[in-house]
């Protein structure tokens, strides 16, 4: 299996455990990522909240590079990169008036896109195409006892993953933990938003997202979070001391992504899924692991 | 902030909304519109907004487009789609937000506070700079020219994630950061500059 790879301005920086984990994950199943070349920002919220054309130009150019690349399918891990490449895709194929402007901004640059390309989320990728079966027979640390509370956030299925997942209650990340032994845990709360950039421009909003979302799995009985998107990973876990501040709560609740905790149970070594770039300590939750 | 006077900017920017809105794709939706409030209902900070966006779509059909930009509305949401996947007419309102927030953008109609049009702002120019995000960068000065209180209260957090390597201090600009600013320079050139 090979895949071209978009790993998404937070893959830099503060999403950096994602990148590295979901390359060993990769590795480790014998999964092909090859990353993009040369990929340019996905664009965000940022992007569609002031420039519409330029916003589907810019993250065009990424389909463009991935289609002359050859490839097929183009993996994202971030939640948003996500949505906003895959969205790019459907708008334009939907709208030949849009299509055909974008591609005029993209000649500009010298490329195009003709629409052959598949964005898709990696959490989707290890469920459908390599499959729950053949995961769990890679196991070699079961997850034997781990509760788990998998936390979707708003954007890994709405509103561009309908066709493989729910909008509402999406089941992937369960399905993925259940392969690997874990118990999932009932959380509700599961695709509620973490704020996401309003942590910085509106922080008591975000700071409640959070908080109610904590409180949630809280009352879950969970041992761990898993997420799949870098802004709700750091929205969860790095701000728990300021919901704590402004709560009067004690939280202190392990955040791993997803393909950290996959990766323990795969056999990776924790050096190599940055588990140590957690701040919230989780070594305990690897430690309850069995043997 | 601008402020909307007459009659005929207020329909400008009303005609304005409605060719955009149309040419979206499935934008026609918007008619269907049957004030249920599922939207509303589904919205994680419609508590805290001056209209909620039943109320968005209310007031756009009764012409009052600039009460709607004067509000907080537009800046309290925070993409998550949930009014959208909920709508039973299937109108796409994360994607009415975005176009309430270009125009408020591009007419200057920003409301006292609304700090996310810099965030915004300040995002793109990374982007243009590098061809990617730098979050450092994004950060640094959003919170020096718009929020300095936010520096010490981050201060902490930051050093935190500095010390885990999850905040490296420069940023690699990528080969193709020069067909971002060209890609940007020609949008530029096409889109109608405000009357």
């Amino acid at each position: 299996m090979k895949y071209s790879y978009f790993p998404g301005c937070s893959a830099e920086a503060t999403g950096k455990a994602y990148d590295v984990s979901a390359r060993a994950v990769c590795a480790k199943l014998g999964i092909e990522l090859e990353e993009l070349e040369d990929w340019n920002c996905c664009g965000a919220t940022s992007y569609f909240s002031a420039r519409e054309l330029l916003s589907f130009a810019i993250s065009a150019r990424n389909l463009a590079l991935a289609e002359a690349s050859g490839a097929s399918d183009l993996i994202a891990t971030c939640n948003s990169c996500y949505t906003v490449l895959a969205k790019t895709n459907k708008y334009m194929s939907l709208s030949p008036e849009l299509a055909t402007e974008v591609n005029e901004a993209l000649a500009q640059v010298g490329r195009s896109y003709k629409g052959t390309v598949k964005v898709r989320h990696l959490a989707e990728v290890l469920v459908t195409d390599y499959g729950l079966e053949a995961l769990a027979e890679k196991v070699t640390r079961r997850l034997t006892g781990i509760k788990v509370a998998p936390y979707y956030g708003c954007q890994f299925t709405r509103p561009m993953g309908g066709d493989w997942d729910d909008f509402e209650f999406p089941v992937t990340l369960d399905k993925l933990f259940e392969a690997m032994g874990a118990t999932i845990v009932d959380f509700p709360m599961k695709t509620k938003c973490c704020g996401g950039m309003m942590m910085l421009t509106n922080a008591d909003a975000a700071l409640k997202m959070c908080h109610d979302l904590l409180a949630a799995v809280e009352e879950s009985g969970a041992d761990v979070v898993v997420a799949c998107c870098p802004l709700c990973e750091m929205n969860l876990e790095a701000y728990q001391p300021k919901v704590n501040a402004k709560y009067g709560t004690s939280f202190r609740i392990p955040v791993l992504y997803f393909t950290q905790l996959a990766g323990y149970a795969l056999g990776c070594d924790p050096k190599d899924l940055a588990i140590d770039k957690q701040v919230v300590p989780c070594e305990a939750v690897l430690a309850a692991v069995p043997a | 902030m601008a402020e909307l006077t007459t009659t005929q900017e207020k329909k400008h920017l009303h005609d304005v909304f409605c060719q955009d809105v149309m040419s979206m794709p499935e934008g026609s939706k918007i008619k269907q519109c049957q004030q249920c409030g599922a939207c509303s209902g589904s919205c994680p900070t419609a508590y805290l907004m001056d209209h909620g966006p039943r109320e968005v779509i209310a007031a756009f059909r009764a012409g009052m487009i600039d009460e709607i930009l004067k509000g907080n509305t537009i800046w309290l949401c925070t993409s998550c789609y949930s009014c959208t996947v909920r709508c039973p007419a299937g109108i796409k309102i994360t994607d009415l937000m975005y176009e309430l927030k270009r125009l408020a953008i591009k007419y200057d109609l920003l409301p006292q506070g609304a700090k996310n049009a810099a965030m915004t702002k300040y995002f793109m120019q990374s982007v243009e700079k590098h061809g990617r995000n730098h979050e450092l960068e994004l950060m640094a000065k959003f919170m020096l020219t718009k929020d300095p209180t936010l520096g010490p209260k981050f201060a902490l957090m930051g050093l935190k994630l500095f010390a885990a390597g999850r905040m490296p201090l420069f940023a690699k600009d990528i080969q193709g950061a020069a067909e971002i600013r060209k890609l940007t320079a020609y949008v530029d050139s096409k889109e109608v500059a405000v009357p």
